[in-house]
This record gives structure tokens, sequence and C-alpha cells, in this order.
């Protein structure tokens, strides 16, 4: 199998949340980065794919320098190769809209896409960050190819197409068959993900990692289909905030003992629960 | 700012031939943001115009409901619906196209978006009117602890999805009787193009447990670190005769069984008490559990969202907090 994994680099679960001092985003001095989490499950599946039925993991991921860490991260883990959208500054990136990092993912990857049954292209459900959960369907639909979310298994049928379990809401699932080429977001969950191993970790050093900057990709000669150039954004941040609490919280201090006696009190005679 | 369209259009979601809260709610939002633009509501449902669910549109009025029918979207498909909703809209024509956040929207309403080139904005918790009049949308950054406002630029549609529990449906308005006109749209679909093929939802398993009638749920997170370390929240549970929930995290880990998990991906509650132990309340988590009567946070992360919707909170070390206050309720129950 050929599979693309697209991968997202994030702010770190424990971040520091500071706004920045244009109000658009955190302040990322002092943050940490990690792998995005459903992406993380994506790359799994990947690796567990090539495992089964062999072939080749592709990851494919934007950002800065430090994305390059993150990337290492799944070489290490087993991907085979990797292609690094690289953007000059912080904000680069941040000037796309949902669509325009989808149209800039569409045309990296535009060389790679093989018209055969056994290619997937495989991202997490959505991105810790931002939280959009839409570049995987938004690529599916600018490469015409079709699509599935939620997704907790992949089974290749062997007769061009994959099959693939579905998480539904309050508990319910749902099998699915597509046709294949696809794409696929993974959700969170399935399979336990694997550590990198030190030879993974040697073996990472030195494979190819094919670096391009977004200015290189929004080049006319590049791109062959006009549909994948980025227009001007759509849809644009404004403004971020801290979020304004939506209940009173009673705030109950102390050293542990005393605090829960003051729940428990607060439990028994305004509550009424005890 | 100019806009071709000349209406709101909503979105409504049928499952298990009912109209969820959540509809209810993403029409209460159209109805909101028509009011700051002026401009009439439509409503669309995928049914036959002859099912018995139109007599049960409420709410306030919309001024046309249509009826998408058509074999092909009895089941759905992403690639049914694209097809159907983007014929829909190239007639209709609104400024707006509403939806109810639901995982079906997700899978292939940034796909209709983008055969418009347009994008999305997705799981909004808020709607205004900015002093130029144009509408702002609220959505939460950062698994909630961050918001952001978002505005739409150009000419085209613009589409939205709306958060679970963020609006609240509104009441039939007694003097719009007979205003509203229901119309069959037949959308033309080519079996050919539908590349998915869609098996029948299932539940693995019935469920032991029914949180939903609990009176008091402890629920817990990733801060309890351990598989382990549940013991000392299972007995905080039995201390109070609470039954045992979890955040997804818990689940997927299999440190308990998935029926526990309360959240988008599973149960929604509404106890009289909701005890969230080292949860820190992202929006998957707290559309399953901001309706309870009483919710109470401990978490080590004063800045955690949990206590945006929190009644008491305690800021402290769990590993701590929770065996004091196991004590403290034995003591006080006797």
């Amino acid at each position: 199998m050929k599979i693309i994994v697209a991968i997202k680099q994030v702010p770190e679960r424990d971040a520091r949340i500071r706004i920045d001092s244009v109000g658009k985003w955190i302040d990322l001095a002092d943050v940490e980065f990690a792998m995005n989490e459903s992406d993380a499950y994506a790359l799994e599946e990947a690796l567990q794919l090539k495992e089964a039925h062999g072939g080749e993991v592709i990851v494919l991921s934007a950002g800065p320098e430090r994305v390059g860490k993150t990337i290492r991260e799944a070489l290490a883990k087993g991907a085979d190769r990797a292609i690094h959208i690289a953007s000059e500054s912080e904000d680069e990136l941040a000037q796309y809209d949902a669509l325009g990092v989808a149209q800039l993912l569409a045309r990296a990857i535009e060389d790679e896409i093989v018209p055969e049954p056994d290619f997937l292209i495989l991202t997490g459900l959505q991105s810790d960050d931002l939280g959009l959960g839409q570049t995987g369907v938004i690529v599916a639909e600018l490469l015409g190819l079709p699509h599935a979310s939620l997704i907790l298994k992949v089974e290749p049928t062997g007769s061009g197409t994959v099959r693939v379990l579905r998480e539904l809401e309050d508990g319910w699932f749902q099998y699915l068959e597509l046709h294949t080429p696809a794409v696929l977001t993974i959700q969170s969950g399935n399979s336990k993900l694997r550590y990198a191993t030190l030879m993974g970790i040697k073996k990472a050093k030195t494979k190819p990692v094919k670096v391009i900057s977004i200015a290189d990709l929004m080049s006319e000669d590049l791109g062959k289909s006009p549909a994948w150039r980025p227009a001007a954004p759509v849809v644009v941040l404004e403004q971020v905030k801290l979020p304004t609490k939506q209940r009173t919280t009673q705030m109950l201090s102390g050293t542990p003992a005393e605090a829960a006696a003051k729940l428990v009190e607060k439990l028994q005679f305004e509550v009424r629960a005890l | 700012m100019s806009r071709s369209g000349k209406s709101v259009l909503v979105f409504l979601e049928m499952k298990n031939l009912e109209i969820g809260r959540i509809s209810w709610e993403a029409m209460a939002a159209g109805h909101s943001l028509a009011e700051i633009l002026g401009l009439p509501v439509d409503l669309a449902l995928v049914a036959s115009s002859g099912n018995p669910i139109f007599g049960h549109i409420h709410g306030k009025l919309p001024r046309t409901v249509y009826a998408i029918d058509n074999t092909l979207l009895h089941n759905y498909t992403a690639d049914g619906f694209t097809a159907a909703y983007a014929q829909l809209i190239e007639r209709v024509k609104p400024a707006y196209v509403v939806f109810p956040h639901t995982y079906q929207v997700r899978d292939f309403a940034p796909a209709l978006a983008t055969r418009f080139g347009q994008v999305l904005i997705g799981d909004v918790t808020g709607i205004e009117a900015n002093p130029d009049g144009a509408p702002r949308f609220t959505r939460q950054l950062l698994q909630g602890k961050l918001n952001a406002n978002y505005r739409h630029s150009g000419a085209g549609p613009c589409f939205l999805s709306v958060q679970a529990g963020a609006f609240r449906p509104d009441q039939t308005d007694p003097s719009g009787h007979g205003e509203t006109m229901l119309e069959a749209f037949p959308p033309s679909l080519d079996a050919a193009k539908i590349r998915v093929r869609p098996g029948a939802p299932f539940r693995p398993s019935a469920r032991t447990v029914d949180l939903g009638s609990a009176q008091i749920l402890v629920s817990v997170g990733r801060g309890i670190k351990e598989e382990a370390n549940i013991a000392i929240v299972q007995e905080l549970a039995t201390s109070l005769g609470a039954e045992l929930a979890a955040s997804r995290p818990i689940c997927d880990a299999g440190w308990l069984p998935m029926e526990r998990q309360v959240g988008s991906s599973g149960q929604t509650v509404a106890p009289k008490v909701y005890m969230a132990i080292g949860i820190s309340g992202a929006i998957q988590h707290l559309v399953g559990m901001k309706a309870s009567q009483c919710i109470v946070a401990i978490n080590k992360d004063e800045n955690a969202p949990i206590f945006e919707v929190a009644d008491y909170g305690i800021v402290g070390d769990l590993f701590e907090v929770v065996p004091a206050l196991t004590a403290a309720i034995r003591k006080a129950k006797g």
C-alpha cells in the first residue's frame, strides 16, 4: 500500500495559555509542541496497514522549522519518508483558512497521488489547537476522492475498496465500504500508540524529508490545478479571548481536608444531595 | 457588504424518525442570525413531503420548509448528501447555511462548503452583530481554553454549524400560523456517483449501566494518570452512592468500559450532581454534561475550562483532595 499521513504539530495539552500581543493567537514563547493526538492514531493505523500489507508510509506536515521534530518522531516510529511544507514564520500559515491550507496540502502531494486501489490518505479527525476537523474532508473534495470521517478501523478488501469502521454518536458504530483511493480521518483511541525504538530514532536521521516552502508551492509552474490555488481567506479569525464563565463558581480553598469539608457542607445544605 | 442570498437556510437532521434537540437549537441559531440580518428563515430536511414529521416543526415558524426526497438519501452517505444539499443551495441561494454540529454534518459539510469555494465555520457557540452590522461567530480553540471570533468575508454563502447546547430552542410563536409553505425538492442524484456503501448502524453490546438515571456521577479524566489510581475515585463514588463515569481518554485507554464515557461520543447526562475529577473540560466532554444541575470540579489547573461550567471548584492535587473528600463524606453520612 501507499499511504500518505497528514500530521500536525500542536501546542502541548498543558501549555500555558497567554494571549499574544496582537490578540489573534497564544504567545508561543515557552510553549512545548507535540504531535496532534488523532494524527498520532492516523500514523499508527498507517504503520499497522504497512506491516500487514507492505508498502510505504509518507508523512506530510506543514509549519515552521519546529515541525521538523514531529516529522522525525513519525519517521522514528516507522514512516519511510516525509514532505514538510515549510512556513517562514509562525504567522505565515495563519493567513490561510482551512480551504487554503488544504489547497497547499493538495499541491504538495500532487506528484505522489497514484490512481491505485491501494493508495490511501489518512489524517486525524481534528486538531487539538484549532479544532476545525475539516482538513481531511476538504482535501478529499479537492482531490475528487471519496472520504469517511471518525474512522476507527481500516481493512483493505483487495478488490478496489476498503472496509472501515466509523464511530457514530451515543455509542453506535457503522461499517462502510469505500472505493479507493480514499481519504480517511481517524478517531483517537482504537489502538495503542507505539513508541519509537532507539533503532528507529537512529534510522530516522537518514530518512528523506522533502522540504518545500509555501512560496515555492504557490509558484505558477508547480501546481497544475488552478482550483488548488489558495485565494483570499473567506473565513477570518478576528480576535481570541479567554472564555467567560458560564456559571458562578464558588472556589473552595484551604488544605485538602478543609476544602473537602467545605464541599461536603455545600452538598448537604445547598445542593441537598447527601 | 453585498450578498446575493436572501435567506438563512437551516438544515435539520432526522435520526430514528425524530428531529433531535440539536436541530432545534440550530434553528434557533438560524433565527437569531436572521434577526441580525433582517432575512427570512427557510428550513430543509431529508424526508418525503408526506412525512408526518413536517407536522411537528415547532419554534418560530420558517418561510419555507423544503422536503428533500430521493431514495438515494435513505441511508446517509457523504456523496449523496453533499450533492443533494448543493442542489438545494443553488436553487434557494441563501446568504447563510446553518447546520447542527453533529457527526453526520462534520462528515460532509466541509466538502459541501468547498464545492462553493467556502469554508464551514464549525462548532459555533455564539452569534452576535459586529458594530458594522455583520455577524460575528464565536467558536472555541485549544479544547475550550480559548474563544475566537470569526467573520465571513466575500460574497458567497456562509456555512456554519452550531454546537450542541449553545443555543436555546425557540418557543412556538402562536401568532405565526399558516405562513409556512411546504415544498418538495427532489434532487437529481446518480447512484454511480455514490462511492461509499454504508452498513447498518449497530451498538456492540447492550449497556449494563445507565448513566442517565444516576442521581450523582463521579467522573474521572486524564488527571488520574494511571489505571491503578482509578480505585480512589471508585471509593469516592461508593461513598456517595454514585455511578462512576469517565472522559474519553480513560475509556480509550481501556481503564473503564466505553459505556461509562460521557461526552459527544459517549452519553449525554444531566444528573443532580456531576463531579469532574481531573477532567480539563474539553468541548467534547462539556457537551455531554454541562446541563447537570450541580457541577463540582477538582483539578490542579486553575485555568482548566471545566471551571467555567462548575458551581463548586477545588484547585488542588486530586490524589490529596479525593481521599480527603471520601473521608469527609463517610463522616457526614455517619
